[in-house]
Order: structure tokens, then sequence, then C-alpha cells
């Protein structure tokens, strides 16, 4: 049933795939023009890549994460995650989420947080707590992992998101935004945890604005402006065709026009 | 089941720890007062007069706790965005639907046992009779009923935008329905068509909720047919699938931003 998903060369598989994606917010109000939000997007990614999803604010990449996690219904085109309609919710057995703005039950701790979400994902009793204890030292929030989530910092509650987004070991990681709100050592831990990911073959799907951070962890990349995918690629050809860093050439497919020259 | 078992803990812990149940304690305290005062009295019929008193208070704050505790779950989870990572794991939006369900209902079940208990316990130190079966019926029926009214607090929750227009629609649906309810096929029969027919259709799709009302059969110490007791929960049964369906329906296909 799958065979057609398969690409046919070197064993690569479609993991990941938008289909003429398309989505339309439309306003409350009478007389207000509907929002596209995303209009009209192809997109592949194969088993074991790391592919950056770039684009300035507002340019569709959370609507379009959010269509791949089933919370927003595409106005036409499909979504299909390990080959099935995001709609279903089997599609998120594999996957780890960490959404845009990271919100947790504000009265839970870290741990008990995660041991509610083990459950979710019927991680067996025995693995539970040696792999909860492990992803709280991943994201170095095991010293304060009794204390409710409400006193956490931004950037602590950031990594409350990274650790469920890793609790069931997915085979598929979207993150949003991973390194927002996050300090320099932080920063540099997800970059971490992200390669680390790829040489376990994972695949990492995820938005951000650090292009520098995007260019040394993404095998390629696809850049979105008002809803449009402009230019998708491997880092590399990129930085060939357009003869320079990642970016000038972001800078470049959006269209911006330096002010001096 | 087992997640919506595990969202229904989730609610349970918030409800305890956002201290929503010393409202409980105010209660027990109002009732401990008004039943330890029947000997002071001291007159005949004021214990029945004490007893309906703390009777239709417990009424009054289960379906307060009931309804302030379910409107705000579905909303908040959207508002807080706690909702994003709960649906981007393998959970459908039927378990949440039923786990929220199961967490308000438990605890509105947990506080509406402690109110019998205490009403019962002082019934027996102050009367010296305690009718186990009768308070157990009357709590197990008020449960029930409390069961269509999260269910519905719950529809109403994925409908209207806000949890107070929510809270204010269904608490005035269900105090007509106590209220007005077995009235209502005879007020439909004195009318003309097509006022007759519609009310006598409202009469027959509405939840029954005074079915559930025995309070004056534990006031009176009679007693209700056990039989009884099993049609009413099956009937509340119904209800409350009904709702739940309908919330699911509605918030199916809800887009969540
Ligand atoms: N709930 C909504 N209702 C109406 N319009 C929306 C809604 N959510 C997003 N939009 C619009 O859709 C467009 C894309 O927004 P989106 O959040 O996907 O951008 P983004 O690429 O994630 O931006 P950022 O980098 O700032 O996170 C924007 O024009 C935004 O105004
Ligand atoms: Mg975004």
């Amino acid at each position: 049933m799958l065979d057609h998903w398969h690409d046919g060369y070197s064993g690569m598989s479609t993991i990941l795939k938008i289909d003429n994606l398309r989505v339309e917010y439309r306003r409350r109000e009478l007389g207000q023009p509907i929002n596209v939000a995303v209009n009209g997007i192809n997109l592949a990614v194969e088993t074991g890549e790391v592919f950056g999803f770039l684009g300035p604010n507002g340019a569709g990449k959370t609507t379009t994460m959010n269509v791949l996690l089933g919370f927003v219904n595409p106005t036409s085109g499909s979504c299909a995650l390990f080959g099935v309609d995001t709609r279903q919710p089997i599609a998120r057995q594999r996957i780890g989420f960490l959404p845009e703005l990271t919100y947790y039950y504000k009265f839970l701790s870290a741990e008990e947080i995660l041991r509610f979400y083990a459950k979710i994902f019927r991680i067996p009793a025995g693995e539970v707590e040696s792999r909860i204890s492990e992803v709280l030292k991943l994201v170095e929030l095991d010293n304060v992992r009794k204390r409710p989530i409400k006193s956490y910092s931004k950037g602590m509650q950031q990594r409350v998101g990274l650790a469920q987004a890793l609790i069931n070991k997915p085979d598929l990681l979207i993150l949003d935004e991973p390194t927002s709100g996050l300090d320099p050592v932080g920063r540099m831990k997800v970059r971490e945890i992200i390669q680390r990911l790829k040489e376990e073959g994972k695949t990492v799907f995820f938005s951000s604005h650090e292009l520098g951070e995007v260019e040394t962890v993404c095998d390629r990349v696809g850049i979105m402006c008002a809803g449009q995918l402009k230019e998708q690629g491997a880092v590399a050809d990129l930085r060939q065709r357009y003869q320079c860093d990642l970016e000038r050439v972001f800078l470049k497919v959006i269209g911006y026009q330096p002010a001096h020259g | 089941m087992n997640n919506a078992l595990a969202i229904s803990t989730i609610v349970i812990k918030e409800l305890s720890r956002r201290k929503d149940f010393y409202v409980l304690f105010i209660m027990t305290a109002i009732i401990t007062l008004l039943m330890g005062s029947v000997n002071f009295f001291n007159l005949q019929g004021i214990s029945k007069y004490l007893k309906e008193i703390c009777l239709l208070l417990i009424w009054i704050s289960s379906l307060a706790i009931a309804l302030a505790t379910t409107a705000r779950q579905i909303p908040a989870e959207r508002e807080n965005r706690t909702i994003f990572p709960l649906l981007a794991k393998p959970v459908t939006r039927w378990e949440v639907v039923v786990g929220k369900f199961l967490g308000c209902w438990f605890a509105c079940g947990l506080a509406l046992g402690l109110f019998y208990l205490f009403f019962g316990a002082l019934a027996l130190t102050r009367e010296g009779q305690f009718q186990l079966g009768g308070v157990f019926q009357a709590w197990w029926l008020h449960w029930s009923m409390l069961a269509i009214v999260v269910a519905m607090t719950l529809l109403g929750s994925v409908v209207f935008a806000a949890p107070s227009s929510n809270v204010t629609i269904v608490f005035l649906g269900v105090a007509s329905i106590l209220l007005l309810g077995r009235y209502l096929h005879k007020i439909a029969v004195s009318m003309t068509e097509p006022g007759q027919t519609l009310l006598s259709i409202c009469y027959f799709a509405m939840p029954h909720l005074e079915f559930f009302d025995v309070r004056d059969t534990l006031i009176h110490e009679w007693s209700v047919p056990w039989w009884a007791c099993g049609v009413a929960s099956l009937y509340a049964c119904c209800y409350t699938l009904f709702f739940l369906v309908a919330t699911w329906v509605v918030f199916r296909r809800q887009a969540l931003n």
C-alpha cells in the first residue's frame, strides 16, 4: 500500500509531503478580504533529512505546520506524514512537535507533564521514568523537574517543549522556531540535539529565523514568502547558484532591496 | 479510553491545585451550621424545613460547581495553547471531549458525595436515624443528572465563544427545565396550534432533569424503587452520550487558532 510512496531512487522515501496546499483565513466581519496564508505550496521532505523552513514574519510557516498537525484544515490540497493523511491521528504517533509559542499546563511540573504525554504515547511503564530523566537531562531541566511550570522562565518553558517533543523518540520532528527565547548556550544545545538526531537517522523539519544556525545544520531549505514557496534546495546548491551566503540568498529571494546601494 | 482517562486525571489535578475545592469546605460548613441548629430550635417540623434548605443549597452549589468547572475546560486549553502539544500527540478530539467530561464529572461526584455524606451524618446525629439507601439514591440520581449538565456545558463551550455566555445560557436552560419541565406538557395542552405542537416537541425532546430531583422523598423519608433508579441512570446515559457526540461533531473540524 505504501509502495507508491517510495520514490524509487537510493532507497529514500518521502516522510512529509505537501501537495498544492492552500489555506485561507476568513474574517468574521463581513466585507473583509479573505486572507490567504498559504498559497499553493508543494514540498517533500525525505527520510533522514534536516529541512529548514524559512521565511519572513507572516510568511505562512506556522500555518503550514498547523495543517501538518491537523489543527487547521486546508482550504484545498493535502498533506501527508508517513504516507498517512494528516487528518488522521495515527499520523502523529511517530512525531515530535514543538509549537511556536510554548505553553504547558502551568500547575504541573516538568516531570508530571512528561509522564502525562508518555501515557498518551503508551510508553511501557518500565521505561517511562528513565525516558523522562533522559530528556530532562538533555534539555537541562533535571534540577527543576519537580517545580511547577508556572515558576519557569520563558527559555525553560521552551525547553519543556523540546523535552515533550522528544519523549516518544520520534522519527520525525516538527519544530516551530525551536531556538526562540533560548540563550546562546541553549541554542547551541538545540543545534547539537538536531545534529545528533540526524546522525540517528531521524528527520527534522523546522522553522527558524536564525540563518547562521540553519546554514550549519540543514541539508535543504525552503524559503517562503507571502504564502508561496519561492525557493528550495540544498544549502550548498543555493549558495553556489546565488554566489553568496544563505542570509543574502534569503534576502534576494524575498525581494529585499537594501536601503543603501 | 486510556487517553481519555489520562486527560481526565489532568482535569482533576488542575481543579485540586487551583484550590477550587475550597468552595466545598465553605458549603459543608454552612450545611453543618444549618443542621446543627435543628436541636437549637427544637420545634416540630423545623427539622424538615432545614433539611429542605440544605438540599436546595446542595442542588444550587452542585450546579454552580458543574458549570464553573466544565465551561472553561476547552476554551482555556485553546486560550493557553495547551491544546496544541496535546493534539500533536496521537489523541483524537473525541478522546479530548470524553476526557474533559470524565474529569469534570468525577470531580462533581466527589464534591456531591461530600455534601451528601455531611447531610447524612448530620441527620444521624440530630435525629438519631440515617437512611443510607435513601441518601445513596439521592446522590446517585443527582450525580447522573450532573452528567447531562456537564455534557451540555461541554457542548456549549465549543459552540459559544465566551465561557461566561455559555454558563449563563446553560444555567438558564437547566434552571427552567428543573422549574418548569414538569408543567410544560400541561401548558402545551392548554395552548392553540402551532404553539401546542412546538411545546410538546420541546417537552418530549428535552432532558427531564427534574426526574432526578428526589429531594422530597429524602425529606419525607420515602424511598424510590431501585428499578426506577436504574431507568433514570439509563435515561441520563442516553442524553449524556447525545450531548457528547454533539460536542465532538462541532469540535471535530474546528480550526484551532
Ligand atoms: N487565526 C488567524 N486568522 C487570520 N489570519 C491568520 C491567523 N493566523 C495567521 N494568520 C495570517 O496568516 C499569515 C501567515 O501567518 P503565520 O503565523 O503562518 O506566519 P509565520 O510564517 O509563522 O510568521 P512568524 O515568523 O512571525 O512566526 C499571516 O498573514 C497571518 O496574519
Ligand atoms: Mg510562525
